[in-house]
């Protein structure tokens, strides 16, 4: 589903590899946690993974697309079998909780009575159908959190990425998100989520894949968050 | 492709961005108008030059007493010159050449002069012997001048021999100069439309950037992402080129039919189906540069 093999990232005027020979393979239906510091590298990894950055030397295979190979107006079509949600929601502001969803289906082109299918179902999955009219400034940080998700998964995504989903929300609100995740999961998406929140990880006893400085220092399954260090 | 969805778009990006949309459309409008103007005036030229270079005549100027002595020493030309001058207007080398040609004497001369210059001083001295006798000749093609202009100068008892057309030559000439300001100024004009556009669908671009990340990570394609923006920029193009049309027409209505017409009632002026005519080639320029360089700046913007 995911296979990263031997790939290194290194920008240009900084002192050390962002990634430095990474190999992981991650198959399909998995739920993995990538934990580390700041600056471990998580990002870059999320960013190669949904092909918004390429790598200095490697290959990235993701869904069968060779994402080092592949030609740039492919690109597009890749992502849309993935799903991307981030800390800052990222949502439209003048658009309502509905209309956040529908834009996605929109721009890539989606019928008008298919949208009028997939979302209010997707509201109703992630718990939010009567907010559908709300604007994001009107609804609580987990309920935008709710409604991106809402968007990354209404087209029905192999692989969700989640990139500190729950970095912006409090505790209790961060298991409200993560239940979710775990049905999204359960339904046979793929997440890759990178987070810094211990209790979520010890909690979750999921395959937990540790980066330190662009390595890969710890990959196991079942796993906790780790050392305090 | 959801068309509604794209109009829509571009409709939000426009009013978003509307003083920098009415400015595009402004200086696109002004500078077509340029544009057009100066091809109504190309236009304008070419018929008032066959119209006028049908009716220019050659003139065959005899001497007369008064003439420079370097030219005509023997002074006023005989009636064996007369007659020479005919002679060969009639012989069979000139005669396929020339469609009418008539004589002129110093009274008849005379006559003419006093009728052009009614009111003015040079009028009262000159008298008809002054005046040069002359034989006009009207060419079939008057392209062929020089062939008569050859076989006459350096007869003796001819003073000079003259193409009318090189007069007109000199109105032509200043018409251009001015039609080929207009296309500069047109072209400076254009060259800062396209600067604008580009500045302007930047500026959209970035006061849009969270819509064109959200539609770059769920995968909208490329040209979805443009398309408005691109639309953004030609409709403006278009309103501008829209508005240079008018104001065209306007000209041409106003200024060209309801004044120039009537002053000057036997030349023939450019028409509303010339104006007409100009129309689609403003609009397709307006739109094409507008979309050249709305795409061109977008897609800097947006790599994937």
């Amino acid at each position: 589903m995911i296979s990263i093999s031997q790939v290194s990232k290194s920008y240009r005027g900084a002192p050390r590899a962002a990634l430095d020979d990474i190999s992981i393979e991650i198959d399909k239906g998995e739920f993995v946690f990538l934990v580390g510091a700041s600056g471990s590298g998580k990002s870059s990894l999320m960013r190669m993974i949904l092909r918004e950055d390429l790598p200095t030397s490697g290959s990235i295979h993701v869904l069968g697309e060779n994402l080092v190979g592949i030609p740039n107006r492919r690109v597009p079509h890749f992502r849309r079998k993935l799903g991307v949600v981030f800390q800052d929601f990222r949502l439209l502001p003048n658009k309502t909780a509905a209309q956040n969803v529908a834009f996605s289906l929109e721009v890539i082109g989606k019928s008008a009575g298919f949208i009028t299918e997939a979302v209010p179902e997707v509201l109703r999955l992630v718990g939010l159908e009567d907010k559908a009219n709300s604007l994001p400034s009107e609804l609580s940080g987990g309920e935008q959190q709710r409604i991106a998700l809402a968007r990354a998964i209404v087209n029905k995504p192999a692989i969700l990425l989640a990139d500190e989903p729950t970095g912006n929300l409090d505790p209790a609100t961060s298991e409200g998100i993560m239940a979710l995740l775990d049905r999204i999961n359960l339904a046979g998406t793929t997440i890759v989520m990178a987070t810094h929140d211990r209790g979520i990880v010890d909690r979750g006893r999921k395959r937990v894949v540790e980066l330190s400085q662009g390595k890969i220092v710890r990959d196991e399954r079942s796993s906790g968050y780790g050392l305090e260090r | 492709m959801r068309f509604s969805f794209v109009f829509s778009e571009m409709g939000i990006a426009i009013k978003r961005n509307l003083s920098m949309v009415i400015s595009v459309i402004l200086v696109t409008f002004i500078s077509l108008t340029f544009v057009g103007t100066a091809g109504l005036l190309q236009q304008q030229i070419v018929s008032m030059k066959t119209y006028w270079y049908d009716k220019a005549q050659v003139a065959v100027y005899l001497c007369t007493k008064t003439s420079p002595q370097d030219v005509c020493p023997q002074g006023e030309a005989s009636k064996d010159v007369q007659n020479t001058v005919t002679g060969r207007l009639e012989s069979k080398t000139l005669a396929p050449y020339i469609d009418k040609y008539y004589f002129e004497n110093h009274q008849q001369a005379y006559k003419t002069f006093q009728k052009e210059f009614k009111d003015n001083a040079v009028a009262k001295y000159v008298t008809p012997a002054q005046l040069n006798e002359t034989f006009w000749i009207n060419l079939k093609d008057s392209n062929q001048a020089p062939i008569i202009i050859e076989s006459f100068n350096g007869l003796s008892g001819i003073e000079e021999v003259k193409d009318q057309r090189t007069y007109l030559d000199q109105i032509f000439s200043m018409l251009n100069i001015a039609s080929l300001a207009a296309i500069s100024i047109a072209g400076l004009m254009l060259f800062s439309a396209v600067l604008l556009i580009s500045t302007t669908i930047r500026l959209s671009a970035v006061m849009r950037r969270r819509e064109i990340g959200i539609m770059r990570l769920v995968g909208a394609s490329n040209f979805y992402i443009q398309l408005p923006f691109i639309l953004e920029g030609v409709v403006a193009g278009v309103i501008g080129s829209l508005l240079a049309g008018g104001a065209i027409f306007a000209i041409v209505q106003f200024f060209v039919q309801g004044f120039l017409a009537e002053s000057l009632p036997f030349t023939s002026f450019v028409g509303i189906s010339d104006a007409l005519a100009l129309l689609p080639g403003l609009v397709l320029v307006g739109a094409g540069l507008a979309a050249i360089a709305a795409a061109s700046s977008i897609r800097r913007y947006l790599r994937v």
